[in-house]
């Protein structure tokens, strides 16, 4: 019984979807991501305005009809920024999640199949937990260099960390299941191993990692925008649009409301469909997956 | 019981060697001269060959790790190529700014997370219990910087009740009122992590509260609010406490931000100076510091763990 991997896609659909329809708060939050990936890639379509049009007479506009959302200190439309930026967030949270699960999973499983390189690889991971995380993608920054990319691998390797250590967790419990030893007495491989009965029973607890991860990392890499070592300053990303609207916020709020509330909006929406994605999750793992990531 | 010590405390030197040499080599993973980087393009080859000779960077890369580990140990961390002062002061000028801020935020994570996560366990299942959780998840997904920003719209720049940024010491004129000074950028800090502490103490009640002497207790007729307090909430907070530990260690970094918001003499501010500046000695003293902090608190709390809970067994 390779758990979900035999059932049809319907009820695959069923089993994820369906706690939504008795959790109200956590139905909103998918559809507050779906809007956000609809931002993002319907930007062109949905933004008024390129989102480095600059309008020097409409400098610092409040909200009204002409800019819904008002505008920044070079007059450029902060509604449009905000859609564009969408793309940003969206590219940075893939990004972090697929760096995480690309080194993550090899390493938790093979740390799992083989004691010997385990007792390395987790070390190792180990020394990088004794850095506390924003320190670490301080660090990394600083040996990267400033960016879009080098800060999603600053970010990636601090959950490369949680992530390796909830496979590692979840493959050692596998490795002992009755049906996996009776494969493995059987002869099997063990990519087909991997393949078959370990990964397949991994989709759970790593869509679970994954939307608290994709979470964190909007927070991360706003921290690192704010700070001025994340995306370059012309890019218009949300971390981007709070750090520029710091001196201005007496004059004009609107520039720290807009932006702010589109981070928090995303990381909470994650969140609440991670938590309704544990709750669907095989009970024996559910401890090792929590929200309480590293920030 | 001793020899889990003596295991527990290897393992945490091996960790800071470990650590000790990525923060080593990091400089040496810089692209291009480390020396060039920190001078700029103006400096004189005389200069160059100075700098290298001083960080003695002309040296066998094993060597070069030997001589910094053992004056590292002896407190010499190196000189700040911007202050040129000795890193370990200037790391020093931060520690009052960061350790208080450290604390004043978990005054604040205590006081609202534990009681607040008690009573959401209590009323389990309850419309305060979901609001309770859906608001620690909110502020678990809010930004520090920006909650920051607000409180300094709200507090400082609207009501004036507290001062916006800057933080003179408590040794000088002012005293013990210029704690004001940390008020708002504390409270910015206790948001994301007292949601934490709220969620781990509610989890934490949960726990203990289905194991099997609960129930007898409940049997045995023991009023329920004695239940709550004697038997659940002593028990559940062993795990709480023992995430005070690394909260407390990871506010001194996570401050990084807060730090900037406030302009706060502190720490983390210095770590984000120092990057800029490609201050790089400063940058691996203080990264080798926290470090430190956070293996010795870690550390102390594994061990006094098991001396709370005999219950707890290691291999």
């Amino acid at each position: 019984m390779s758990g979900r991997s035999a059932r049809s896609q319907g009820s695959w659909l069923r089993t994820w979807l369906g706690p939504f329809a008795s959790r109200p708060l956590a139905s909103l939050g998918l559809l507050i991501l779906l809007v956000i990936i609809a931002f993002a890639i319907f930007a062109p379509w949905i933004a008024p305005y390129a989102p480095e049009h600059i309008e020097p007479v409409d400098r610092l506009d409040p909200p009204g009809a002409e800019h819904w959302l008002g505008t920044d200190h070079f007059g450029r439309d902060t509604f449009s920024r905000i859609v564009y930026g969408s793309r940003l967030a969206l590219l940075i949270g893939i990004g972090v999640v697929a760096f995480a699960m690309l080194t993550g999973v090899p390493i938790g499983i093979v740390s799992a199949l083989f004691p010997g390189a385990g007792r390395v690889l987790m070390r190792v991971v180990d020394v990088l937990m004794a850095f506390p995380s924003l320190l670490l993608a301080l660090g990394l920054i600083v040996i990267l260099g400033q960016g879009v990319f080098n800060a999603i691998l600053a970010i990636g390797v601090i959950y490369l960390t949680t992530t390796a250590r909830i496979v590692y967790g979840v493959a050692l419990r596998l490795r002992e299941e009755s049906y996996v030893e009776a494969a493995r007495s059987m002869g099997a491989g063990t990519v087909w191993m991997i393949r078959k009965h370990i990964l397949p029973n991994m989709i759970s607890p790593l869509l679970v990692q994954a939307s608290f991860v994709f979470a964190f990392a909007q927070l991360g890499a706003a921290a690192l925008d704010f700070l001025g070592l994340g995306a370059p300053p012309d890019v218009p990303s949300w971390g981007n649009m709070l750090a520029e609207s710091r001196i201005y916020i007496t004059r004009a709020p609107w520039l720290l409301l807009y932006p702010g509330l589109m981070i928090v909006l995303t990381a909470f929406s994650l969140n609440l469909v991670g938590d309704v994605l544990r709750d669907q999750m095989d009970p024996r793992f559910r401890e090792l997956v929590g929200n309480r990531q590293r920030r | 019981m001793w020899s889990y010590v003596f295991k527990r405390t290897g393992a945490a030197v091996a960790t800071l060697i470990a650590a000790s040499v990525i923060i080593f080599v990091f400089i040496h993973l810089i692209p291009g001269d480390p020396v060039y980087v920190m001078l700029g393009d103006e400096a004189t080859p005389q200069q160059v060959d100075a700098l290298r000779t001083r960080l003695g960077l002309d040296q066998p890369l094993l060597l070069q790790y030997f001589y910094w580990a053992v004056s590292a140990l002896r407190g010499d961390l190196g000189t700040s190529i911007f202050f040129g002062a000795p890193v370990l002061s200037i790391i020093a000028e931060g520690a009052e700014t960061s350790l208080l801020l450290a604390s004043i935020t978990m005054f604040w994570i205590v006081l609202f997370g534990v009681p607040i996560g008690v009573l959401a366990a209590v009323r389990q299942g309850s419309w305060i219990d979901q609001g309770l959780s859906g608001l620690a998840m909110l502020l678990a997904s809010v930004p520090t910087f920006w909650v920051g920003l607000y409180l300094i719209l709200v507090f400082a720049a609207g009501l004036g009740w507290f001062p916006s940024s800057g933080y003179p010491s408590i040794f000088e004129d002012g005293g013990l009122s210029n704690l004001r000074y940390l008020v708002l950028p504390s409270l910015a800090l206790a948001a994301p992590n007292a949601a934490l502490i709220l969620r781990l103490t509610r989890s934490s009640m949960l726990d203990v509260s289905r194991e099997d002497y609960v129930r007898t207790a409940r049997a045995k007729g023991i009023s329920p609010r004695r239940v709550v307090l004697g038997h659940i909430l002593r028990n559940a907070l062993l795990a709480v406490v023992s995430a005070f530990g690394f909260t407390f260690a990871a506010l001194i970094s996570e401050a990084v931000v807060t730090e900037t918001v406030f302009a706060l003499p502190g720490i983390g501010r210095t770590v984000v100076q120092s990057i800029l500046r490609r201050d790089y000695p400063v940058i691996q003293g203080v990264i080798l510091v926290i470090v430190c902090l956070y293996l010795v608190i870690n550390l102390l709390v594994d061990i006094s763990y098991r001396f709370l809970d005999p219950r707890v067994e290691f291999e």
